[in-house]
C-alpha cells in the first residue's frame, strides 16, 4: 500500500478512497435527509450556521476523494464525468440534490398527504395542505364558464366531435391523403365553426353570416367556369355582390325563425367561460391569424411599393403594441367606429383582435422563412413559367413554412397564452373563472389551490404542444 | 401597357380597401360621437385629474393635470420594465450557462426552470405571486427584519432609504470614471494596434470604480446615511413603517413574474449565441496560442453576442409590453392609470387609447431602430 495523500485522490488507494468518499458523502445526504423528512437533526449540537453547512463539507470532501480518473468503474467514471468534475461543479451538485431533498417533503405533503380531497363543503378544508375539494366544488365553473349546467352536454359533445374530426388525418388512406390540406384549412374550420355557433350558442341557422357562406359557395362554383385571367377580379367582385343581393332582397326575417332548432336554447356568450372558452378562441384565431399571416408576410415581400408599405405599417402596428391596449381598444374604442345600429359580440370582437394582433407576429416568422430561401428557387420557379400566385403556392410556401415551424409553435403558444387577457372585455376563461371563485365569500382563502390548478394545466398543453412542435420540425427536416 | 396595367391595379385596390375602411371608421365615430355629443380634442390634457394614483415617482395628486397623470403611469411602466429587464438579463444568463453545463443535474436543473416557467400563462403567475404568493406574508407587526433593515410584509417590502449629502459631486465622480473608462479603453486598442501589447483594462477599470468615488467620499465632502423604516402603532391593531422606501406588493409581484418569466426567454437566447460559436472558431483560437480567458474574450463573446443580443432585444421590448398587464392587479402603469381611471372619467376612449397606443409603439420602433443600426454596426463585414 502506497502513501496516501488526501489531497490528490488516486488510483492506487482506490478502494481507500472510494469507501472513505461514498461514506463521507453518504452521511452528508443523509443529514439532509433526516432533517427534512423526520425533522431530526443528527448536527444540532452545532451552533446554527455550522450545523447548516457541515452536510456540504462532508459531501465536498467525499465527493473530492471519489474524483478519481479512469478507475475502471463505469459508474464511477459516468458519476465524475457527470456531476463531480471539479470542486465547484461538486458544490453545485450537492446543492441541488440537497434542495430537492429539503423540498420534497413540503411538497408532497402539501399536494397529498395534508391535502382535502373528499366532500362537498369548505369544512373538509382544516388541514394545511391543499384543498383540492375546492377545485372538484367548482370544477364545471372552471371548465365551462356561466354556461347553464343542464345544457353543458353540448359543449362537451361538440368538443368530442370536433376532436375525432380532427383526429381523421391519423386514420386516412393513402388515396385521401391529398385532400387533407383542403380538409384541414377549409373544411375542418367550417364545421368547428357550425358546430359553436349553432350548437353551443344555439344560434338560428339562417344570419348574416349563414349568407356569407352561401355566397361564397355560389361564387367558388361559378368561379370555375371564369377564365383565369379574370378570376382575379371576379372574386374581387362577385363574392360581395352576392352577399348583398341575398342580404337585402331575399326574405331575411323569416328565414331566421325558420332556422331555430327545437330544443337549444340560446346561450349569451357572456356566459362561456371557464378552459372552454379558452380552447374555442385559442382555435379561431388560429386559424384566423395563420392566413392573415401569410397575407401580409408575401405583401411585405411584394414588388408593388403600396402593397409593401402598407404591410409594413400593419405588422410593425401591432407588433409594436401590448395586446391588452388592443383589447381596450376592441372593447372601448371599436364600438365607436360601426354604424349605431350595427353590434359585434364581445367574443367575436376579441377574436378579432387577438387574430390581428397574432396575425403581425405569424406574418414576421413566415417572412423569415421566405427570406431564408434561396433565390434559385424563385427564378427556377418563374422560368418554368410559373405565375406569382401559382410560384408562391406550389414552390415558395411549401419549403418556407416547413422552415418555420418552430418559429410559428412559438406563436401559437404565446397565442395560447395569451388567452387569459380577455378578461379586459369581461370574458372570463379558466383564470378569470378562478378570481372570480376566489371571492365568493363561501370559499375565501384558496387562491393558491386554483392557481396551482390553472397552472398545471396550462403547463400540460403549451408542453405538449411545444413537444409536438418539435416532432413536426424533425419529421418535415429536409436535408440542403 | 398590360404587364405596367398588372402592377398598378392590385395597388390603387388595396389602397382604395385600406381608404375605405379608414374612411367608414372615421365616419361613424364622427357620427356617434355627435349623437352622444362628445367633442374630439386633447384638450382634456391639461385639465385637473382629481384622482389618485397610489405609488408615483413624480409628486402627484388629484389637483395635477390628466398630463402629469400620464407621466406617472409612463414613469410607473418604466421602472418596472427597468427593473424588470435587469433581474431577467442576470437570471437568464446565470440559467443560458448553466443549460450548457456539463454538470448533469445544473443542466436538467435549468432546463426544468426554463420549461416551468415558459409553459404558464404570464397573466396566471402574476396573480399567482400577487393573490398566492405575497399574500402569505405576514402583517408589518409580525415580520421579522432581514439583515435588521429590510421588512417584508404584506403591505410591501421596506428598504432603508438613501440620504445623501452633496450628492451631485458624487454623480460627478460617477461620470469622471465611464468618461476615463472609455478613454483608456480607446488608450489600449490603440497600444494593442500599434505595439501588440495588452493593457489590463479590466483591472484599471475596477480600480476606477472604486478609487474615484471613495475619493468623492473622502475629500468631496460626500455623505451616505440610511433612513432605516421604523414600525409605528397607528391604532390598537393598525401597524405600518414609517421611513425608508416602501416597494408595494403589486410592484414587486409584477416585476418577480416578468423578470421570471422573460429570463426563460433570454436563457435561450443565450445558449442558442454559445451554441451558435463554433467549436473550430475556439480551436483556431487556442491554436494561435491565446489563454482561455482571451479566447472567450476577444473569439467566443464578439461572435456570441452578435447572435445573443437581438433576439435579447427583443425580450426587452416584450417585457415593457408585458408591464402593461399590470392593469389586472392595479399596479399604477401607463395603462392602468391612464387608459383606466382616465378614460372613465373623462369618456375620451379615441384619444385616450391612440395615446397609449402611439407610447407604447414609439418605444417600440425607436428600439427597433436602434437594434438595426446595432446589428449593422456589428454585422460580419465580409470581404
Amino acid at each position: 500500500m502506497s502513501k496516501i495523500n488526501f489531497l490528490r485522490p488516486d488510483k492506487e488507494n482506490l478502494n481507500t478512497f472510494l469507501y472513505l468518499g461514498s461514506l463521507l458523502f453518504f452521511i452528508g445526504v443523509l443529514d439532509v435527509f433526516l432533517n427534512s423528512f423526520f425533522n431530526v437533526n443528527i448536527t444540532g449540537f452545532l451552533p446554527k450556521l455550522l450545523s447548516f453547512v457541515v452536510p456540504l463539507v462532508i459531501g465536498f470532501i467525499g465527493l473530492h476523494f471519489i474524483r478519481i480518473e479512469h478507475s475502471g468503474y463505469k459508474f464511477l467514471d459516468s458519476l465524475n464525468k457527470n456531476i463531480n468534475t471539479n470542486g465547484f461543479n461538486a458544490v453545485l451538485s450537492l446543492l441541488i440534490i440537497f434542495v430537492i431533498i429539503k423540498a420534497t417533503p413540503p411538497i408532497l405533503s402539501w399536494f397529498f398527504v395534508d391535502a382535502s380531497f373528499a366532500g362537498d363543503s369548505k369544512d373538509v378544508c382544516s388541514g394545511t395542505g391543499a384543498c383540492w375539494t375546492y377545485i372538484k366544488v367548482w370544477f364545471n365553473r372552471f371548465m365551462y364558464g356561466m354556461y347553464p349546467n343542464a345544457e353543458q352536454w353540448r359543449i362537451n359533445l361538440s368538443f368530442i366531435s370536433l376532436a375525432l374530426l380532427g383526429s381523421v388525418g391519423y386514420f386516412a388512406t393513402e388515396k385521401f391523403k391529398k385532400y387533407l390540406t383542403l380538409y384541414y384549412v377549409v373544411i375542418y374550420p367550417f364545421i368547428a365553426f357550425l358546430f359553436i355557433f349553432f350548437f353551443i350558442s344555439g344560434g338560428p341557422v339562417f344570419f348574416d353570416f349563414s349568407y356569407g357562406i352561401i355566397a361564397a359557395v355560389i361564387s367558388i362554383i361559378l368561379g370555375f367556369f371564369i377564365p383565369s385571367r379574370f378570376k382575379f377580379y371576379y372574386f374581387l367582385i362577385v363574392p360581395l355582390t352576392i352577399y348583398i343581393v341575398l342580404k337585402y332582397f331575399v326574405f331575411y326575417e323569416e328565414l331566421i325563425e325558420l332556422g331555430k332548432l327545437d330544443g337549444l336554447n340560446w346561450v349569451e356568450t357572456g356566459a362561456w367561460g371557464g378552459l372552454s372558452l379558452t380552447f374555442i378562441i385559442s382555435f379561431f384565431c388560429l386559424i384566423f391569424c395563420f392566413p392573415i399571416g401569410m397575407a401580409f408576410a408575401l405583401g411585405r415581400r411584394s414588388e408593388l411599393p403600396l402593397i409593401r408599405y402598407i404591410s409594413v405599417g400593419f405588422i410593425e402596428f401591432w407588433r409594436g403594441v401590448p395586446l391588452i391596449t388592443v383589447l381596450f381598444m376592441s372593447a372601448v374604442m371599436f364600438p365607436m367606429f360601426l354604424p349605431e345600429d350595427f353590434f359585434i359580440d364581445k367574443l367575436v370582437r376579441a377574436i378579432i383582435a387577438i387574430s390581428l394582433f397574432e396575425a403581425a407576429y405569424v406574418a414576421e416568422v413566415i417572412r423569415g422563412g421566405l427570406q431564408a430561401l434561396p433565390r434559385g428557387q424563385y427564378e427556377a420557379a418563374k422560368s418554368l413559367g410559373m405565375g406569382y400566385w401559382k410560384m408562391h403556392i406550389f414552390v415558395i410556401l411549401p419549403q418556407a413554412l416547413k422552415l418555420v415551424i418552430p418559429g410559428i409553435a412559438n406563436t401559437f403558444l404565446a397565442l395560447v397564452k395569451d388567452t387569459p387577457l380577455i378578461f379586459v372585455v369581461g370574458l372570463l376563461e379558466i383564470v378569470g373563472m378562478l378570481n372570480l371563485a376566489k371571492t365568493n365569500p363561501e370559499w375565501l382563502g384558496f387562491a393558491m389551490e386554483g392557481y396551482v390548478f390553472a397552472a398545471i394545466i396550462f403547463w400540460i398543453i403549451c408542453y405538449a404542444m411545444s413537444k409536438y412542435s418539435y416532432n413536426l420540425e424533425q419529421k418535415y427536416k429536409t436535408e440542403r | 401597357m398590360n404587364f405596367k396595367l398588372q402592377k398598378i391595379v392590385p395597388q390603387l385596390i388595396t389602397v382604395l380597401a385600406v381608404v375605405l375602411v379608414f374612411g367608414f371608421f372615421s365616419y361613424n365615430a364622427q357620427v356617434n360621437m355627435e349623437n352622444r355629443g362628445i367633442d374630439f380634442g386633447y384638450g382634456f390634457l391639461s385639465q385637473e385629474s382629481s384622482f389618485d394614483v397610489q405609488f408615483s415617482l413624480i409628486e402627484y395628486d388629484g389637483s395635477h393635470s390628466y398630463f402629469r397623470a400620464y407621466l406617472v403611469g409612463l414613469l410607473n411602466t418604466i421602472l418596472v420594465s427597468v427593473i424588470g429587464i435587469i433581474i431577467a438579463t442576470i437570471l437568464g444568463i446565470i440559467i443560458g450557462v448553466a443549460r450548457l453545463s456539463p454538470n448533469y443535474l445544473i443542466n436538467k436543473f435549468a432546463a426544468f426552470y426554463v420549461e416551468f416557467f415558459r409553459n404558464i400563462p404570464l397573466l396566471l403567475q402574476i396573480f399567482f405571486w400577487y393573490f398566492a404568493a405575497l399574500r402569505a406574508l405576514p402583517l408589518p407587526q409580525d415580520a421579522n427584519a432581514i439583515f435588521g433593515v429590510f421588512f417584508l410584509t404584506i403591505k410591501g417590502l421596506y428598504v432603508p432609504a438613501f440620504v445623501w449629502e452633496n450628492f451631485n459631486v458624487f454623480f460627478y465622480s460617477i461620470v469622471a470614471v465611464i468618461i476615463a473608462i472609455v478613454v483608456i479603453r480607446i488608450h489600449a486598442r490603440k497600444v494593442q494596434e500599434t505595439q501588440g501589447k495588452q493593457l489590463p483594462v479590466l483591472w484599471i477599470s475596477i480600480g476606477l470604480i472604486f478609487i474615484l468615488p471613495l475619493l468623492s467620499f473622502l475629500i468631496g465632502g460626500v455623505n451616505l446615511s440610511f433612513e432605516i423604516p421604523k414600525l409605528k402603532q397607528l391604532a390598537a391593531t393598525s401597524y405600518r413603517y414609517e421611513g425608508g422606501l416602501n416597494l408595494p406588493p403589486e410592484l414587486i409581484a409584477l416585476t418577480l413574474s416578468l423578470a421570471l418569466y422573460t429570463a426563460t426567454f433570454i436563457a435561450e437566447c443565450v445558449r442558442a449565441g454559445i451554441q451558435g460559436v463554433g467549436k473550430g472558431q475556439k480551436e483556431a483560437a487556442a491554436s494561435i496560442g491565446l489563454n482561455p480567458n482571451q479566447v472567450l474574450k476577444l473569439v467566443v463573446m464578439p461572435q456570441a453576442l452578435r447572435i445573443i443580443i437581438p433576439p435579447t432585444t427583443n425580450q426587452y421590448l416584450n417585457l415593457t409590453k408585458n408591464s402593461s398587464l399590470a392593469a389586472a392587479i392595479a399596479y399604477p402603469d401607463l395603462v392602468l392609470v391612464f387608459a383606466g381611471t382616465a378614460l372613465m372619467q373623462t369618456g375620451k376612449a379615441i384619444e385616450i387609447v391612440s395615446i397609449t397606443m402611439l407610447t407604447y409603439l414609439s418605444l417600440s420602433i425607436s428600439i427597433s431602430i436602434l437594434m438595426n443600426w446595432y446589428n449593422k454596426k456589428i454585422a460580419i463585414k465580409e470581404k
